[in-house]
C-alpha cells in the first residue's frame, strides 16, 4: 500500500492534526506498512455475509424524567480551557 | 504476617476475624505503593485512602459489609473517579478531574473497596506495553528492564508487585489480558456487555470492556460479581435477566492447534502451553483439536475497526470543551494545534489510521469489509463452541520484552495481541492465568494461559481456570 506525503497532509487535515515534517515521514512509512499488514483481508474467500446489529434491541432509554436545569452547568463549563459567564468561549469564526 | 502476598479472600477473613484493621491493611499498601514508586505503576496514590478504610471498617464492625470492604484497589487512569484526575495517562487530559463516577466505581465504593490509586497505562489505552503514556513506561516487577505489557501495565504491575489486592484495568485487543500475563497475574476480559462501560474515557466503542486484575481466579470473580450487571447509562450493558445458557461445569477444551503454532511464536511459550494442556487432561479434561482458520483475520479486523472508532471517539477532544488547548490563529488552528500538541505519537498515528479506513473511496474496502468479516469471525467461534466448552491458546507469542525493543516499529507492537484481538472483536469473555516461567537474560518471566468461553460463560472460565490452578504445580 503506497501512502504519499501529501495522502498523510490530507488525512492530517481531515483529522485536524497539526503534524510536523519530520513526523509525516514517518506516518507515511507506518500508515503503509499497517494497510499491507490489514490488507490480508481481502484474501478472504469466503462468501461474508452482512455485518449484524447485537442481541439487544431498542436499547435506548425512555425520554423521560430530566434533572432539573442547570445542575452540572458550573461542574461541566469549569472544564473547559475558557469561558464566558455560563459559556464556552471560542474565537469568532465569522 | 506477610501481608503483601495476601489474596483478596484471605484479606477479607483476616478483616472478618478481626486480626487485621482496614486501616492496618490499607497502611500497609499505601506504605509498600509509596516505596516501590521505581515501577512508575500509579500515576497518583490517593490521600483519602486511609478515610476509605475507616469508613469500610465501620461497615465490617456493623456487619454490612461485603467481600471487597476494606480491601484495596487500583484503578485504570482511563476510569472516572469523581472528583479526582482521570487523564488516560494522556498530556491531553493531564488536569481532567471527573465530573461523575464510572459505574463500576460506583459498584465498588458501596461494595466497600478502598481505592489507593489510579495506575499507568498507554495514552488512551493504545497500546501493548505502557510506552506510549505520556508520564514515563512502567516497569515489570520481574525485570526492571523489561514492559509490564499494556495498555493496563500499571494495573498489572501494581498488583504482582504487591502494592495492591486488585485492580481494574480495560481491554480493548488484550489491555487486561497481555499484561496480566507478562506480570504473572490474573486478568479477565469480561462478555461484551456484561459490566457498564459508563465512565470509561472510550477507545473504541465497540471492543472496549471494563475487567478485573487480581492474583487469583476466585479474586477476579470476587471484583467481577460486583461490578457486572445491567447499567441505565450504558445501553449495550445486558439487562441481568438476559436469557443466558445454564452453567454446566466445563469438560472439553478446545485448541485451535494451528493458530497456537503460528509463525512468531515463541517455542517456549509453546512447550509451557503444551506442558498446561496436558495437565488439564490429567485433571480429567478432554483435549479436542479445533480449526478455526478465521482467527488469523483477527488482527487485520481489529487493526480496521479500532482505528475507525479511535477517529470518531477522540474527535470529540478539540481543546474547546475541556482537557489540553493550545492557541492558534483562529478556530481550527486552535482545534489542529491542541490536538497535535496535546496526543501523543501513537495517538496521532490511530487517528490517522482511522481516517483513513473510514475516508470516501476507502470506506467500503476497510471498514465495510472488516464488519463482514468480524461476523465471519464470530459465527465461526460460535459453531467451535458447539463442541468444546472453552478454547484455549497462550495469552501471548512471547515473554515480556525490554523496554525500547519495539518502539519503533509499530507491527511488531500490535504482533504482541495477535492471541488475544479476536476475543474483542467476537465480544466473549476470556481470561489469562499464570502458567509458568520462562528463563531469559537472568530474568524468570511469567507466561499465561488464555481460556475463551462462549458469550456469559465467565463461570466456566472460573471454574476451568480454578482448576488449572490447582494442577498447574507452583
Amino acid at each position: 500500500m503506497e501512502i504519499e506525503l501529501k495522502d498523510v497532509e490530507h488525512l492530517a487535515g481531515l483529522a485536524r492534526i497539526v503534524v510536523s515534517d519530520t513526523e509525516k515521514e514517518l506516518l507515511r512509512h507506518d500508515l503503509g506498512e499497517i494497510l499491507a499488514y490489514v490488507s490480508q483481508i481481502k484474501e478472504v474467500t469466503a462468501e461474508l455475509g452482512p455485518a449484524k446489529a447485537g442481541e439487544l434491541h431498542n436499547v435506548m432509554r425512555d425520554d423521560a424524567e430530566p434533572h432539573e436545569a442547570g445542575l452540572f452547568t458550573e461542574e461541566l463549563i469549569a472544564a473547559a480551557p475558557s469561558r464566558d459567564g455560563n459559556r464556552v468561549l471560542v474565537k469568532k469564526i465569522l | 504476617m506477610d501481608i503483601s502476598s495476601l489474596t483478596i479472600k484471605k484479606a477479607h477473613e483476616l478483616l472478618v476475624n478481626k486480626e487485621i484493621t482496614a486501616r492496618e491493611l490499607v497502611e500497609h499498601f499505601l506504605k509498600e505503593a509509596h516505596t516501590k514508586s521505581e515501577l512508575n505503576a500509579y500515576r497518583e496514590i490517593f490521600d483519602d485512602a486511609l478515610a476509605s478504610a475507616d469508613a469500610a471498617q465501620k461497615m465490617l464492625d456493623a456487619g454490612t459489609g461485603t467481600l471487597l470492604t476494606g480491601i484495596p484497589i487500583a484503578l485504570k487512569d482511563n476510569i472516572l473517579m469523581k472528583g479526582k484526575i482521570a487523564s488516560a495517562s494522556s498530556k491531553m487530559l493531564e488536569h481532567y478531574r471527573a465530573t461523575y463516577d464510572a459505574h463500576v466505581v460506583a459498584r465498588l465504593r458501596d461494595a466497600g473497596a478502598v481505592f489507593l490509586g489510579r495506575t499507568n497505562m498507554d495514552e488512551f489505552a493504545m497500546g501493548s506495553s505502557t510506552e506510549n503514556s505520556a508520564f514515563g513506561v512502567t516497569k515489570n516487577p520481574h525485570d526492571l528492564s523489561r514492559v509490564p505489557g499494556g495498555s493496563s501495565g500499571g494495573s498489572a504491575s501494581a498488583i504482582a508487585s504487591g502494592t495492591v489486592l486488585g485492580a481494574l484495568g480495560s481491554d480493548t485487543g488484550g489491555s487486561i489480558r497481555q499484561p496480566a500475563a507478562f506480570c504473572g497475574v490474573v486478568g479477565l476480559k469480561p462478555t461484551y456487555g456484561a459490566v457498564s462501560r459508563s465512565g470509561l474515557i472510550a477507545m473504541a466503542s465497540s471492543l472496549d470492556q471494563i475487567g478485573p486484575l487480581a492474583k487469583t481466579v476466585e479474586d477476579a470473580k470476587i471484583i467481577f460479581d460486583v461490578i457486572k450487571g445491567k447499567d441505565p447509562l450504558d445501553s449495550t450493558s445486558y439487562p441481568d435477566n438476559f436469557p443466558h445458557k445454564e452453567n454446566k461445569k466445563p469438560k472439553v477444551i478446545g485448541v485451535p492447534v494451528d493458530f497456537v503454532r503460528m509463525k512468531g511464536v515463541d517455542p517456549e511459550v509453546l512447550r509451557n502451553f503444551d506442558a498446561s494442556i496436558a495437565k488439564m487432561k490429567n485433571a480429567g479434561y478432554e483435549i479436542r483439536d479445533i480449526s478455526l482458520p478465521s482467527l488469523a483475520h483477527g488482527l487485520s479486523v481489529y487493526y480496521i475497526l479500532m482505528p475507525a472508532e479511535v477517529s470518531s471517539n477522540l474527535a470529540r477532544l478539540d481543546g474547546v470543551r475541556y482537557g489540553f488547548h493550545a492557541d492558534g490563529t483562529n478556530l481550527l488552528g486552535d482545534y489542529a494545534r491542541s490536538r497535535g500538541e496535546g496526543f501523543g505519537r501513537e495517538v496521532r498515528r490511530r487517528i490517522l489510521l482511522g481516517t483513513y479506513v473510514l475516508s470516501s473511496g476507502y470506506h467500503d474496502e476497510y471498514y465495510g469489509r472488516a464488519s463482514a468479516v468480524r461476523e465471519m469471525l464470530r459465527l465461526d467461534l460460535q459453531k467451535a463452541f458447539e463442541g468444546v466448552d472453552i478454547i484455549a491458546t497462550p495469552t501471548t507469542p512471547t515473554a515480556a520484552f525490554k523496554i525500547g525493543e519495539k518502539t519503533n516499529d509499530p507491527l511488531q507492537m500490535y504482533l504482541a495481541d495477535i492471541f488475544t484481538v479476536s476475543v474483542n472483536i467476537a465480544g466473549v469473555p476470556a481470561i489469562s492465568i499464570p502458567s509458568g516461567f520462562i528463563e531469559e537474560g537472568g530474568s524468570k518471566l511469567p507466561l499465561g494461559i488464555q481460556f475463551i468461553a462462549p458469550s456469559f460463560g465467565e463461570e466456566a472460565l472460573f471454574d476451568a481456570g480454578g482448576d488449572f490452578e490447582k494442577v498447574r504445580g507452583f
